[in-house]
């Protein structure tokens, strides 16, 4: 902090070496991002943690504050919430302008079906064992998430697999659900 | 000082188990390092489920292994892709890769990897005479003590650095708030459970970090376009010529001592200290503008800085109990896991853990020296891996490692709905650091509050008037206000209104935060 923790210490004009180097960092990153998403998704971003605040604050009144001397079981998280909720105020009302959200592209459904082959896979691993599943998802991310090809996705799923086996089931002795 | 606990910390470490860890740390921290996507604090959080497996040192020496060994490893792709592998080789960028261009990526390289070899022995030094001086103080600390304490961290870790500054609050807020899902310990009461059995313990570490950071991590990666081809320059030449060596040893030895100092501050970390020891040489050089086109002292500084900081940041979890960043957090958590309660008493009660860590370090930075300079070939070549290959292992890995923590099914559709969360959060700017150590920190400063209230009977004031509390307070105060009153001189100073004011988010977050991963 030694750079920047004595604020008005420069001449007037000359800019902070620090603050300038992390613009130009943030310049040289914004590249390679999306762009961002605008005050519509900052304001969403503040009621979605404003509602928390408010959920938070009323469970906690219903828990019970105590007094200081004896303080109860609701008395803290009540501190809490009032602090999540002020601070969204402060999010929805000052926040609108931040450029530090990204839009969801079309490669954000790449992601939601990831996560949909993660739950399939936390489905079906009591039922059929890890074996399966597991392949599946290595073959749906390998060829349909990651575009390789099907030659590169056959040999690392199968040897991933295998590999999880004799680390998880004959080397560590751990009880996974399996089929073999 | 009695060098006896010292000595045998040594002795700890050089038992085959724990150097057969220390080695497969600081190698996977190496490897994740050079690889993009996942940083050390996304890793660490992925290997959690496996520490319950083995004994607490040789977990704590490889999960600090991995921590410390990505700063090397970050060098390498900051260099020679102009692509950080990790957030706190980012401004390695400019002039690493301005020498890469011109031919000289080996000398780049040696001078990061000799640079990162004395900043972090220097700082284990530091660390080793420091460490149990504080802890000795700290046994004085009380719960008003330890409260302010606890808030202070978390204060720092959200507002130290970049990024969106409300929004790191409002996550360490929340993070607060998860913390107390459960059975208040002190009256027994059920909170925010829901009737839900599975909660009535309140919601386990593992999961949340691992999604948080691990899954959210992995999710968020998928969406990037990966079909980039890497064509990493040609390294010739590791070693630094006499020259390289005599033009970058006062940025090594500044380097070491910037690193050191702000390592140990709460927030501070290996990013911030990595910016700062580039900025003190540009400012300090005759000729700053040969900076950005290859001087030595641009890679040799941050480099030597984010390793001593890396290595310092050990300094408030192992004396205080208090981690100094997201990934300490990670630390903390792992330490609980074996029975282990990280604070003043450590260096006493577990000496064999507190130096045996701390000595394992020398090693490691050993072995870092000895892949980073002679074998930085091998670590070339693994650039070539693609990311859409890695991405599903590691998901694997987390799916099926935290099922084995409890045999639980629920524990994976936990990390299920973290990850997503922390997808979520990444993708309208809330850094999910100061969550998770908030997360950690909860309990300790709500427990802490209500013992300091009931010892001055109910009256609040007792904070102020206790000297080293007061002094925490003090600064918490310092720290939230002390955006505003710089804001308002610039302000005075008429600075035009578009002028990156520190307290509103600037424009995209620069990844400053151990768990902002650059990639």
């Amino acid at each position: 902090m030694s750079t920047t923790s004595e604020p008005g210490r420069q001449q007037t004009g000359e800019v902070d070496i620090l603050e300038e180097l992390k613009a130009e960092l943030a310049q040289d990153l914004d590249e390679e991002r999306p762009p961002h998403a605008g005050p519509l998704a900052q304001v969403a971003a503040g009621l979605v943690t404003l509602a928390l605040g408010l959920a938070g604050t009323v469970l906690s009144l219903g828990y019970g504050l105590g007094s200081l001397t004896e303080p109860g079981p609701g008395l803290w998280p009540f501190a809490v919430a009032v602090a999540v909720t002020a601070l969204s105020l402060a999010q929805i009302a000052f926040g609108r302008s931040a450029q530090d959200t990204e839009q969801f592209t079309r490669s954000s459904v790449l992601t939601g079906l990831g996560v949909l082959s993660l739950v399939g896979l936390a489905a079906l691993l009591p039922v059929i064992g890890f074996e399966v599943p597991s392949l599946v998802l290595m073959v749906v991310w390998l060829r349909f998430l990651g575009g390789e090809s099907w030659r590169m996705t056959a040999v690392v799923s199968v040897v991933t697999v295998a590999a999880f086996y004799a680390l998880f089931v004959l080397a560590l002795s751990i009880p996974l659900p399996r089929l073999i | 000082m009695d060098f006896t606990p010292i000595i045998d910390g040594f002795g700890i470490v050089l038992q085959p188990t724990n150097l057969l860890y220390c080695l497969v740390g600081v190698v996977i921290g190496m490897l994740i390092g050079v690889l993009p996507g996942l940083g050390p604090a996304a890793t660490i959080a992925i290997l959690l489920p496996i520490t319950y497996g083995i004994e607490p040192v040789s977990a704590i020496i490889m999960l600090a292994g991995i921590f410390y060994g990505a700063q090397y490893g970050g060098t390498i792709t900051s260099v020679l892709l102009r692509l950080p592998g990790e957030a706190s080789s980012v401004v390695t960028v400019f002039d690493g890769f301005a020498m890469a261009k011109q031919g000289r990526a080996g000398a780049a390289l040696g001078i990061a990897a000799i640079g990162s070899f004395i900043g972090g022995t220097v700082s284990i030094i530091g660390l080793s005479v420091l460490a149990p001086v504080v802890a000795g103080y700290a046994l004085d600390f009380g719960p008003p003590e330890y409260a302010a304490l606890g808030l202070l961290g978390v204060l720092l870790v959200s507002t130290v650095g970049n990024g969106g500054k409300l929004k790191a609050i409002i996550a360490a807020a929340i993070g607060l708030l998860i913390a107390t899902v459960g059975r208040d310990s002190f009256t027994g009461a059920e909170r925010f459970t829901f009737g839900n059995l599975n909660l009535a313990d309140g919601i386990d570490f593992v999961p949340i970090a691992m999604g948080l950071f691990g899954l959210g991590e992995i999710l968020y990666n998928l969406e990037e376009n990966h079909k980039k081809v890497h064509a990493p320059a040609k390294v010739t030449k590791v070693w630094p010529s006499r020259q390289d060596l005599s033009d970058s040893k006062g940025a090594i030895a500044r380097g070491s001592g910037i690193g050191f100092g702000l390592g140990v501050l709460p927030g501070g970390g290996a990013v911030l200290s990595s910016l700062v020891a580039y900025a003190v040489e540009k400012r300090r050089a005759k000729q700053p503008e040969r900076f950005g086109r290859g001087a030595i002292e641009g890679v040799a500084a941050p480099e030597t800085a984010n390793n001593a900081a890396a290595t310092s940041s050990f300094i408030p979890l192992l004396t205080l109990g208090i981690p100094a960043n997201a990934t300490m957090a990670l630390m903390f958590g792992a330490l609980l896991i074996q029975g282990v309660q990280p604070g003043p008493q450590l260096v006493d009660t577990h000496p064999d853990i507190f130096w045996g860590v701390i000595n394992s370090m020398y090693i490691g930075n050993i072995l870092l020296l000895i892949m980073s300079i002679p074998m930085v070939g091998v670590f070339v070549r693994i650039l070539k891996v693609r990311p859409a290959i890695l991405a599903p292992i590691t998901a694997l890995i987390t799916m099926l490692g935290v099922y084995t923590v409890n045999n639980s099914v629920f524990d994976i559709y936990l990390v299920i709905v973290f990850g997503v969360i922390g997808y979520l959060m990444k993708k309208f700017g809330f850094d999910p650091g100061p969550m998770v150590l908030a997360f950690v920190l909860g309990t300790l400063i709500e427990s802490s509050a209500r013992q300091s209230l009931l010892i001055f009977g109910g009256d609040p004031t007792g904070f102020l008037t206790r000297p080293i509390s007061g002094t925490i307070l003090a600064a918490i105060v310092a720290v939230a206000i002390f955006p505003l009153v710089r804001r308002a001189i610039r302000a005075k100073r008429g600075e035009p209104a578009g002028a990156p004011a520190p307290t509103e988010a600037s424009p995209a977050p620069v990844p400053d935060r151990e768990t902002t991963e650059a990639k």
